[in-house]
């Protein structure tokens, strides 16, 4: 792809409008549109959307922000949902009742609260039963809309409202669950990770790759949240090029049961380059707390290891 | 031209289904609705029907696919018992509020616990509040006519509201017994095609379903919900009369058994409306002024309509199967005693819980209530409110 074409790209029209409510800097947003983008022109698309930030924030009655077909049904069931909206997509071409040539693309959108938690079971048999349909987490690692709350996305130590940081606490004890994976071994046809990075060709050839697809496909992106993570809303590129680069969020895809990575750092840079950028993970640099960090980078290395394996490199 | 079979109340509903062959059909199994699923696969599996199946993982996923079917512009339905209704009920709110004319075929079975597959109504009486229309059979011929009746309710434009086809479980849903078929082109005819006029899956006319609402807004549209739900009555009585028309069959909010005369009533739902009718003939046969309200429809309620039913009566025994765990009566026990006073029909009324987790409701049994009210206005014998029957001595 080269320079013009990816420029192209990025000056689609927008499906999702602006004059939503979402907060300044906020990551869902640019992973929704990032997403949106990689939509082919003349195609239609149905969104699904679990209930979370982006969801009141973008469909406001009376107001939509959103350009194609969307529903929001509840907080757990967007993989439910849009598998009863892709199965009425194929009961109607198959009755006649939409013309062969309309090409319908499904996509929901849930944060890693709706994902990985309340709405796992959901995503989960949306999958196994094999609908054409991407599911995106936006995983901001916290319940953001209800207050910055833990979820089983929220990395070990973070300082959250119910695992918050305090003189005998040092934030959430337990490791984040590696949803991706998870989504790997239902051996569905793409799974894909990403974030932002400096010229959003990584998100966008997922996006198109698990849009494309046939089959059930699994995005996650990660999505920084400037509340929820305590930096200042500019920096938010500098914390997803830092994630990357301290290998904390790998860029992978796994594509028919093939891992593979889609970036690996020359230079592997220390976890408290990501860390120290980040209001929530404060008390881990008061004296005294060295071991943390120590266990932390640990749980990197281990993690980053094993996906190196996974992907036989 | 109706046929003549025997079925049980699934098999009756399942073929139902087949006939009306809709778009979308998720459902997850439960004791005793399992069958409708099983069935409708079957009829799917040998090319007698070709509705899309989602053998979804959860209830609460066969109702949030249903929704997302029907939302999308397809007909869609589920099927479910007991705690399958409960693991939904955040959903059912979402069908009813989001105004998806979907059906749900409940086969009524009691909610644990202690755990026990056998039939009360305290699944359906539970989601009694829930938006949805709920219309309840007394035998596989009612669910099997009340089925093919539900379509035309729920998607009229007046309406645009889920409903809940109901039969008791086990009792009806697994007895077999006569029961006359229509021809599947009179109820292809009758339900027609569903043409919404916005949907997802409409190319050029994109819409958005389920918005986050304000204060501004919230309200109105919770009352235009209450106000569909109360033009359903009127909506119910028209598709009865051409349900009449078509089958010979004649349907209303309720149906009223030798009440002309009657002194002393009884108000019931579901399959033991059958051996209360045998009480009923069993007394006028002595002489006593007996008769029977069994209640169709229980959602939107009859209220003023029962109650002027009931207005010549001395006194009424109102029949729950179902507990209200509120400390005084069971669901109809507050909702017609509250119906007559408003409508200022004032009558004696004691209020029955029977039959709960399958205790058997005998003839015997209905005629102690019967005899009981008698002697209550009679004699003044004082009768205990909220009496249980059928309990271990």
């Amino acid at each position: 792809m080269s320079k013009n074409e990816m420029l192209d790209i990025m000056n689609r029209p927008e499906r999702l409008a602006p004059g939503h409510r979402m907060c300044a800097g906020c990551g869902a947003t640019i992973g929704v549109r990032a997403v949106l983008r990689a939509i082919h022109e003349g195609d239609h698309a149905v969104i699904a959307n679990a209930t979370g930030c982006l969801e009141v924030s973008s469909f406001t009655y009376p107001y939509t922000a959103w350009e194609d077909s969307y529903i929001h049904n509840a907080f757990e069931n967007a993989g439910a949902t849009l598998s009863g909206v892709e199965t009425a997509y194929r009961a109607m071409k198959k009755r006649g009742k939409l013309d062969k040539d309309t090409n319908y693309k499904f996509i929901a959108f849930g944060g890693d609260g709706g994902t990985y938690d309340i709405g796992f079971q959901s995503l989960s048999g949306a999958m196994e039963r094999g609908h054409d349909l991407v599911y995106v987490c936006y995983d901001n690692g916290a319940y953001m809309n209800t207050g910055i709350q833990r979820s089983s996305a929220t990395p070990m130590y973070a300082d959250t409202t119910t695992t918050p940081a305090g003189k005998v606490s040092n934030g959430k004890p337990q490791y984040r669950k590696d949803l991706a994976a998870i989504m790997a071994d239902h051996n569905i046809a793409y799974v894909g990770q990403t974030t932002f990075t400096g010229n959003f060709r990584d998100i966008h050839k997922k996006a198109e790759k698990a849009i494309y697809t046939e089959g059930p496909c699994f995005l996650n992106i990660m999505t920084p949240c400037p509340r929820g993570w305590r930096y200042e809303t500019a920096e938010i590129m500098d914390i997803c090029k830092l994630a990357v680069e301290t290998c904390y969020w790998p860029l992978f895809e796994v594509e028919e049961g093939k891992w593979k990575l889609s970036y690996e750092p020359k230079h592997k840079l220390p976890i408290e380059d990501f860390l120290i950028k980040q209001g929530r993970f404060k008390h881990l640099f008061k004296p005294g707390n060295e071991d943390l960090i120590v266990k932390f980078q640990e749980e990197v290395d281990r993690r980053w290891e094993d996906l190196l394996y996974k992907c036989n490199r | 031209m109706a046929r003549r079979d025997r079925m049980s109340g699934n098999e009756a509903v399942s073929y139902a289904i087949c006939q009306i062959n809709p778009d979308v059909m998720p459902a997850f199994p439960i004791t005793p609705s399992t069958e409708i699923p099983q069935m409708v696969s079957n009829y799917i599996a040998n090319g007698q029907m070709d509705t899309e199946f989602i053998p979804v993982e959860s209830e609460h996923s066969s109702m949030s696919a249903a929704i997302g079917a029907e939302a999308a512009g397809c007909r869609s339905l589920t099927a479910t018992s007991s705690a399958g209704l409960a693991l939904m009920w955040e959903e059912l709110l979402l069908a009813a509020s989001n105004r998806m004319p979907l059906a749900l075929a409940l086969v009524n079975r009691t909610l644990s616990g202690p755990i026990n597959i056998n039939c009360d109504h305290s699944d359906g009486m539970g989601a009694r509040d829930t938006g949805w229309i709920q219309i309840y059979a007394e035998n596989n011929q009612e669910a099997y006519d009340n089925f093919i009746q539900a379509y035309p309710i729920a998607e009229d434009a007046r309406v645009h509201l889920p409903i809940m086809i109901c039969q008791d479980g086990f009792i009806t849903s697994h007895a077999v017994e006569n029961i006359e078929l229509l021809e599947t082109e009179d109820v292809k005819n009758f339900v027609g095609e569903y043409e919404p006029e916005e949907f997802l899956l409409n190319p050029g006319k994109p819409i958005a379903v389920g918005p986050y609402s304000v204060v501004s807004y919230a309200m109105e549209a919770k009352k235009n919900q209450e106000d569909a739900l109360e033009a359903s009555k009127e909506v119910i009585l028209e598709v009865a009369k051409k349900f009449e028309a078509m089958s010979g069959r004649s349907y209303g909010l309720f149906e009223e058994y030798r009440m002309e005369d009657a002194e002393y009533a009884m108000v019931i739902i579901g399959s033991a409306a059958g051996t209360a009718k045998e009480a009923v003939d069993l007394l006028r046969e002595q002489g006593k002024k007996v008769g029977l309200l069994k209640i169709r429809v229980f959602r939107p309620f009859p209220e003023k309509e029962i109650a002027n039913a009931l207005s010549g009566c001395k006194a009424v025994a109102i029949m729950d199967r179902c507990e209200s765990y509120n400390g005084n009566c069971g669901p109809l026990g507050m909702e017609i005693p509250a119906g007559l006073y408003r409508n200022k029909v004032f009558l004696e009324s004691v209020n029955y819980i029977y039959g709960l987790s399958g205790r058997d409701f005998t003839v015997e049994d209905a005629k102690g209530v019967f005899l009981e009210i008698e002697d209550m206005v009679v004699n003044g014998t004082e009768v205990k409110q909220h009496r249980y029957i059928g309990l271990r001595k």
